[in-house]
Protein backbone atom coordinates (compact mmCIF):
# COMPACT_ATOMS: atom_id res chain seq x y z
CA UNK A 1 0.00 0.00 0.00
CA UNK A 2 2.53 2.57 0.91
CA UNK A 3 4.17 1.56 -2.01
CA UNK A 4 1.07 2.45 -4.27
CA UNK A 5 0.93 5.73 -2.58
CA UNK A 6 4.55 6.77 -3.56
CA UNK A 7 4.44 5.64 -7.31
CA UNK A 8 0.74 7.79 -7.47
CA UNK A 9 2.67 10.37 -5.36
CA UNK A 10 5.33 10.79 -7.92
CA UNK A 11 2.68 11.01 -10.95
CA UNK A 12 0.73 13.52 -9.28
CA UNK A 13 3.74 15.72 -8.24
CA UNK A 14 4.52 15.12 -11.99
CA UNK A 15 0.83 16.39 -13.03
CA UNK A 16 1.24 18.89 -10.52
CA UNK A 17 4.64 20.62 -12.00
CA UNK A 18 3.18 20.19 -15.88
CA UNK A 19 0.14 21.75 -15.08
CA UNK A 20 1.27 24.63 -13.10
CA UNK A 21 4.60 25.55 -15.28
CA UNK A 22 7.13 24.67 -12.95
CA UNK A 23 9.64 22.77 -15.32
CA UNK A 24 10.45 24.27 -18.52
CA UNK A 25 8.08 22.62 -21.17
CA UNK A 26 11.63 20.48 -23.16
CA UNK A 27 11.62 18.04 -20.54
CA UNK A 28 8.17 16.83 -21.89
CA UNK A 29 9.90 16.73 -25.54
CA UNK A 30 12.80 13.77 -25.19
CA UNK A 31 12.97 10.29 -26.26
CA UNK A 32 14.28 10.03 -22.56
CA UNK A 33 11.23 8.49 -21.08
CA UNK A 34 11.38 6.23 -24.11
CA UNK A 35 14.71 5.02 -22.79
CA UNK A 36 13.47 4.86 -19.56
CA UNK A 37 10.96 2.30 -20.44
CA UNK A 38 13.34 0.30 -21.99
CA UNK A 39 15.48 -0.08 -19.26
CA UNK A 40 12.25 -0.81 -16.98
CA UNK A 41 11.69 -3.87 -19.50
CA UNK A 42 15.32 -5.16 -19.15
CA UNK A 43 15.27 -5.14 -15.28
CA UNK A 44 11.39 -6.52 -15.52
CA UNK A 45 12.72 -9.09 -17.71
CA UNK A 46 15.80 -9.98 -14.60
CA UNK A 47 13.43 -10.36 -11.76
CA UNK A 48 11.49 -12.84 -13.86
CA UNK A 49 14.49 -14.99 -14.75
CA UNK A 50 15.58 -14.88 -11.55
CA UNK A 51 12.30 -16.11 -9.86
CA UNK A 52 11.83 -19.62 -9.13
CA UNK A 53 8.96 -19.55 -7.14
CA UNK A 54 6.56 -20.10 -10.42
CA UNK A 55 8.38 -23.68 -11.03
CA UNK A 56 8.32 -23.96 -7.43
CA UNK A 57 4.66 -23.83 -6.91
CA UNK A 58 3.53 -25.76 -10.02
CA UNK A 59 5.90 -28.74 -9.01
CA UNK A 60 3.90 -28.76 -5.71
CA UNK A 61 0.26 -27.81 -6.69
CA UNK A 62 0.28 -28.92 -10.29
CA UNK A 63 -1.98 -27.86 -12.82
CA UNK A 64 -4.87 -26.98 -11.54
CA UNK A 65 -3.00 -23.91 -9.97
CA UNK A 66 -2.26 -22.91 -13.45
CA UNK A 67 -5.93 -22.53 -14.47
CA UNK A 68 -6.44 -19.78 -12.00
CA UNK A 69 -4.45 -17.14 -13.89
CA UNK A 70 -6.28 -18.61 -17.38
CA UNK A 71 -9.49 -17.78 -15.24
CA UNK A 72 -8.30 -14.29 -14.55
CA UNK A 73 -7.53 -14.01 -17.98
CA UNK A 74 -10.73 -14.64 -19.82
CA UNK A 75 -13.18 -13.34 -17.25
CA UNK A 76 -11.25 -10.00 -17.27
CA UNK A 77 -11.28 -9.89 -21.44
CA UNK A 78 -14.55 -10.79 -21.39
CA UNK A 79 -16.18 -8.77 -19.34
CA UNK A 80 -14.19 -5.88 -21.08
CA UNK A 81 -15.54 -6.71 -24.47
CA UNK A 82 -18.92 -6.53 -22.39
CA UNK A 83 -18.53 -3.04 -21.33
CA UNK A 84 -16.48 -2.03 -24.76
CA UNK A 85 -19.57 -3.25 -26.98
CA UNK A 86 -22.14 -1.44 -24.79
CA UNK A 87 -21.08 1.78 -23.81
CA UNK A 88 -19.83 2.38 -27.46
CA UNK A 89 -17.24 4.74 -26.64
CA UNK A 90 -14.63 2.66 -26.32
CA UNK A 91 -13.18 0.85 -29.26
CA UNK A 92 -12.60 -2.71 -28.13
CA UNK A 93 -8.85 -3.19 -28.75
CA UNK A 94 -7.93 -0.18 -26.70
CA UNK A 95 -10.47 -1.38 -23.58
CA UNK A 96 -8.64 -5.00 -24.09
CA UNK A 97 -5.22 -3.42 -23.62
CA UNK A 98 -5.92 -1.49 -20.41
CA UNK A 99 -7.75 -4.45 -19.31
CA UNK A 100 -4.48 -6.90 -19.59
CA UNK A 101 -2.95 -4.47 -16.99
CA UNK A 102 -4.41 -6.64 -14.67
CA UNK A 103 -4.25 -4.10 -11.68
CA UNK A 104 -0.37 -3.46 -12.75
CA UNK A 105 -1.16 -0.13 -13.39
CA UNK A 106 2.13 1.05 -13.01
CA UNK A 107 3.71 -1.00 -15.60
CA UNK A 108 0.78 -0.66 -18.24
CA UNK A 109 -0.15 2.73 -18.10
CA UNK A 110 4.19 3.54 -19.13
CA UNK A 111 3.90 1.06 -21.94
CA UNK A 112 -0.21 2.15 -23.34
CA UNK A 113 1.39 6.01 -22.94
CA UNK A 114 4.68 5.28 -24.86
CA UNK A 115 3.52 3.30 -27.24
CA UNK A 116 0.05 4.45 -28.24
CA UNK A 117 -1.01 7.50 -26.71
CA UNK A 118 -1.49 9.54 -23.39
CA UNK A 119 -4.51 9.50 -22.75
CA UNK A 120 -5.06 5.83 -23.16
CA UNK A 121 -2.04 5.52 -20.97
CA UNK A 122 -4.26 7.60 -17.82
CA UNK A 123 -7.11 5.66 -18.65
CA UNK A 124 -4.64 2.48 -17.71
CA UNK A 125 -3.67 4.44 -14.81
CA UNK A 126 -7.16 5.32 -13.51
CA UNK A 127 -8.81 1.53 -14.11
CA UNK A 128 -5.86 -0.62 -12.98
CA UNK A 129 -5.74 1.60 -9.55
CA UNK A 130 -9.61 1.06 -9.37
CA UNK A 131 -9.32 -2.79 -9.98
CA UNK A 132 -6.61 -2.61 -7.04
CA UNK A 133 -9.19 -0.55 -4.78
CA UNK A 134 -12.42 -2.57 -5.43
CA UNK A 135 -10.80 -5.72 -4.43
CA UNK A 136 -9.39 -4.30 -1.01
CA UNK A 137 -12.60 -2.74 -0.55
CA UNK A 138 -15.02 -5.60 -1.44
CA UNK A 139 -12.83 -8.89 -0.63
CA UNK A 140 -14.48 -10.31 1.69
CA UNK A 141 -17.59 -9.58 0.06
CA UNK A 142 -16.59 -11.33 -3.14
CA UNK A 143 -15.47 -14.73 -1.39
CA UNK A 144 -19.50 -14.92 0.14
CA UNK A 145 -20.84 -14.20 -2.87
CA UNK A 146 -18.55 -15.83 -5.92
CA UNK A 147 -16.57 -18.06 -3.59
CA UNK A 148 -13.08 -18.26 -2.65
CA UNK A 149 -10.88 -17.62 -5.98
CA UNK A 150 -12.79 -14.36 -6.52
CA UNK A 151 -10.90 -11.79 -4.89
CA UNK A 152 -7.65 -13.74 -6.40
CA UNK A 153 -8.86 -13.01 -9.81
CA UNK A 154 -9.99 -9.55 -8.86
CA UNK A 155 -6.95 -8.86 -7.48
CA UNK A 156 -5.39 -9.25 -11.14
CA UNK A 157 -1.61 -9.54 -10.98
CA UNK A 158 -1.57 -7.32 -7.54
CA UNK A 159 -3.05 -10.68 -5.71
CA UNK A 160 1.07 -11.39 -5.00
CA UNK A 161 1.54 -8.24 -3.06
CA UNK A 162 -0.63 -5.05 -2.33
CA UNK A 163 -3.95 -7.48 -2.15
CA UNK A 164 -2.43 -10.71 -0.56
CA UNK A 165 -3.29 -9.56 3.40
CA UNK A 166 -7.04 -8.89 2.39
CA UNK A 167 -7.18 -12.17 0.41
CA UNK A 168 -5.76 -14.40 3.20
CA UNK A 169 -7.97 -12.82 5.30
CA UNK A 170 -11.12 -13.21 3.57
CA UNK A 171 -10.45 -16.55 1.50
CA UNK A 172 -7.99 -17.92 4.22
CA UNK A 173 -4.31 -18.71 4.44
CA UNK A 174 -4.19 -21.79 2.34
CA UNK A 175 -5.06 -19.82 -0.69
CA UNK A 176 -1.71 -17.47 -0.26
CA UNK A 177 0.04 -19.65 -2.32
CA UNK A 178 -2.69 -19.54 -5.41
CA UNK A 179 -2.61 -15.75 -4.90
CA UNK A 180 1.16 -15.69 -5.32
CA UNK A 181 1.32 -17.88 -8.36
CA UNK A 182 -1.68 -16.21 -10.09
CA UNK A 183 0.01 -12.86 -9.02
CA UNK A 184 3.56 -13.85 -10.33
CA UNK A 185 2.15 -15.56 -13.85
CA UNK A 186 0.55 -12.69 -14.35
CA UNK A 187 2.62 -9.76 -13.40
CA UNK A 188 4.86 -11.98 -16.48
CA UNK A 189 2.07 -11.40 -18.54
CA UNK A 190 1.30 -7.78 -18.31
CA UNK A 191 4.15 -6.57 -20.31
CA UNK A 192 3.56 -9.14 -22.97
CA UNK A 193 -0.01 -9.09 -23.56
CA UNK A 194 -0.44 -4.94 -23.09
CA UNK A 195 2.35 -4.75 -25.57
CA UNK A 196 0.91 -7.52 -27.94
CA UNK A 197 -2.62 -5.81 -27.90
CA UNK A 198 -1.96 -2.03 -28.29
CA UNK A 199 -0.10 -3.14 -31.18
CA UNK A 200 -3.04 -4.06 -32.75
CA UNK A 201 -4.75 -1.04 -31.38
CA UNK B 1 6.97 -3.52 -29.54
CA UNK B 2 9.15 -5.78 -30.94
CA UNK B 3 12.34 -4.23 -28.93
CA UNK B 4 10.21 -4.17 -25.80
CA UNK B 5 9.47 -7.57 -25.70
CA UNK B 6 13.01 -8.31 -27.22
CA UNK B 7 14.48 -7.06 -23.93
CA UNK B 8 12.25 -8.19 -21.91
CA UNK B 9 13.27 -11.78 -22.65
CA UNK B 10 17.31 -10.95 -22.72
CA UNK B 11 16.56 -9.65 -19.34
CA UNK B 12 14.72 -12.96 -18.02
CA UNK B 13 17.96 -14.58 -19.88
CA UNK B 14 20.52 -12.44 -17.33
CA UNK B 15 17.89 -12.53 -14.77
CA UNK B 16 18.19 -16.45 -15.19
CA UNK B 17 22.03 -16.64 -14.80
CA UNK B 18 22.52 -14.77 -11.94
CA UNK B 19 20.10 -15.95 -10.17
CA UNK B 20 22.17 -17.53 -7.46
CA UNK B 21 23.56 -14.24 -6.63
CA UNK B 22 20.42 -12.11 -4.32
CA UNK B 23 22.32 -9.62 -3.40
CA UNK B 24 22.62 -8.56 -7.41
CA UNK B 25 19.04 -9.23 -7.93
CA UNK B 26 17.35 -7.52 -4.93
CA UNK B 27 19.43 -4.35 -5.63
CA UNK B 28 18.64 -4.85 -10.21
CA UNK B 29 15.04 -4.70 -8.87
CA UNK B 30 15.37 -1.72 -7.28
CA UNK B 31 16.35 -0.21 -10.43
CA UNK B 32 12.44 -1.37 -11.26
CA UNK B 33 10.46 0.36 -8.76
CA UNK B 34 13.40 4.19 -9.69
CA UNK B 35 11.95 3.43 -13.25
CA UNK B 36 8.86 3.15 -12.52
CA UNK B 37 8.38 6.55 -9.87
CA UNK B 38 10.65 8.19 -13.15
CA UNK B 39 8.10 6.63 -15.87
CA UNK B 40 5.04 8.06 -13.69
CA UNK B 41 6.65 11.57 -13.17
CA UNK B 42 7.47 11.80 -16.76
CA UNK B 43 3.90 11.11 -17.29
CA UNK B 44 2.14 13.13 -15.02
CA UNK B 45 4.36 16.31 -16.34
CA UNK B 46 3.65 15.41 -20.01
CA UNK B 47 -0.32 15.31 -18.80
CA UNK B 48 0.07 18.32 -17.00
CA UNK B 49 1.12 20.15 -20.04
CA UNK B 50 -1.35 18.77 -22.01
CA UNK B 51 -4.78 20.93 -21.48
CA UNK B 52 -6.68 18.69 -23.85
CA UNK B 53 -6.15 15.53 -21.78
CA UNK B 54 -6.09 17.88 -18.30
CA UNK B 55 -10.14 18.49 -19.96
CA UNK B 56 -10.58 15.46 -20.74
CA UNK B 57 -9.85 13.53 -17.30
CA UNK B 58 -13.36 13.39 -15.73
CA UNK B 59 -14.42 11.82 -19.30
CA UNK B 60 -10.97 9.12 -19.09
CA UNK B 61 -12.28 8.87 -15.27
CA UNK B 62 -15.82 7.18 -16.77
CA UNK B 63 -14.13 4.95 -18.88
CA UNK B 64 -11.58 4.12 -16.88
CA UNK B 65 -13.91 2.60 -13.83
CA UNK B 66 -16.55 0.92 -16.66
CA UNK B 67 -13.83 -0.72 -17.73
CA UNK B 68 -12.47 -1.94 -14.02
CA UNK B 69 -15.52 -2.53 -13.13
CA UNK B 70 -15.99 -5.07 -16.63
CA UNK B 71 -12.86 -6.47 -15.86
CA UNK B 72 -13.71 -7.71 -12.11
CA UNK B 73 -16.95 -7.98 -13.32
CA UNK B 74 -16.11 -10.88 -15.76
CA UNK B 75 -13.50 -11.74 -13.45
CA UNK B 76 -15.70 -12.39 -10.42
CA UNK B 77 -18.28 -14.63 -12.85
CA UNK B 78 -15.70 -16.70 -14.54
CA UNK B 79 -13.83 -17.10 -10.78
CA UNK B 80 -17.48 -18.26 -9.43
CA UNK B 81 -18.17 -21.02 -12.20
CA UNK B 82 -14.10 -22.25 -11.89
CA UNK B 83 -14.90 -22.52 -7.87
CA UNK B 84 -18.05 -24.58 -8.63
CA UNK B 85 -16.96 -26.41 -11.74
CA UNK B 86 -12.92 -27.46 -9.91
CA UNK B 87 -12.28 -26.58 -7.06
CA UNK B 88 -15.59 -27.03 -4.46
CA UNK B 89 -17.01 -29.99 -6.23
CA UNK B 90 -20.43 -30.44 -4.35
CA UNK B 91 -19.30 -29.23 -0.74
CA UNK B 92 -20.68 -25.91 0.71
CA UNK B 93 -18.98 -23.13 1.11
CA UNK B 94 -18.04 -23.42 4.87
Amino acid sequence: MRASLIILGFFCVGLASGYLEWLPESWTRTDFSLYALYLLMFLVGISIGADARVLLALRSHGLKLALVPLVTIFGTFTGILAVSMLSGNIPVTEGLAVGAGFGYYSLSSVIISELYSETLGVVALLSNIMREVMTLLFAPLMVAAFGKLAPIASAGATSMDTTLPIITASAGKEFAIVALFHGIVLTILVPVLVTLIISLA
Amino acid sequence: MLEILALMCAGTAVGYLIRKRPVLVRWLEKGIIWSIYLLLFLLGLSIGTNETIMGQLPVLGGQAFLLSFGGVGGSLLFAFLAWRLFFNNGKTNQ
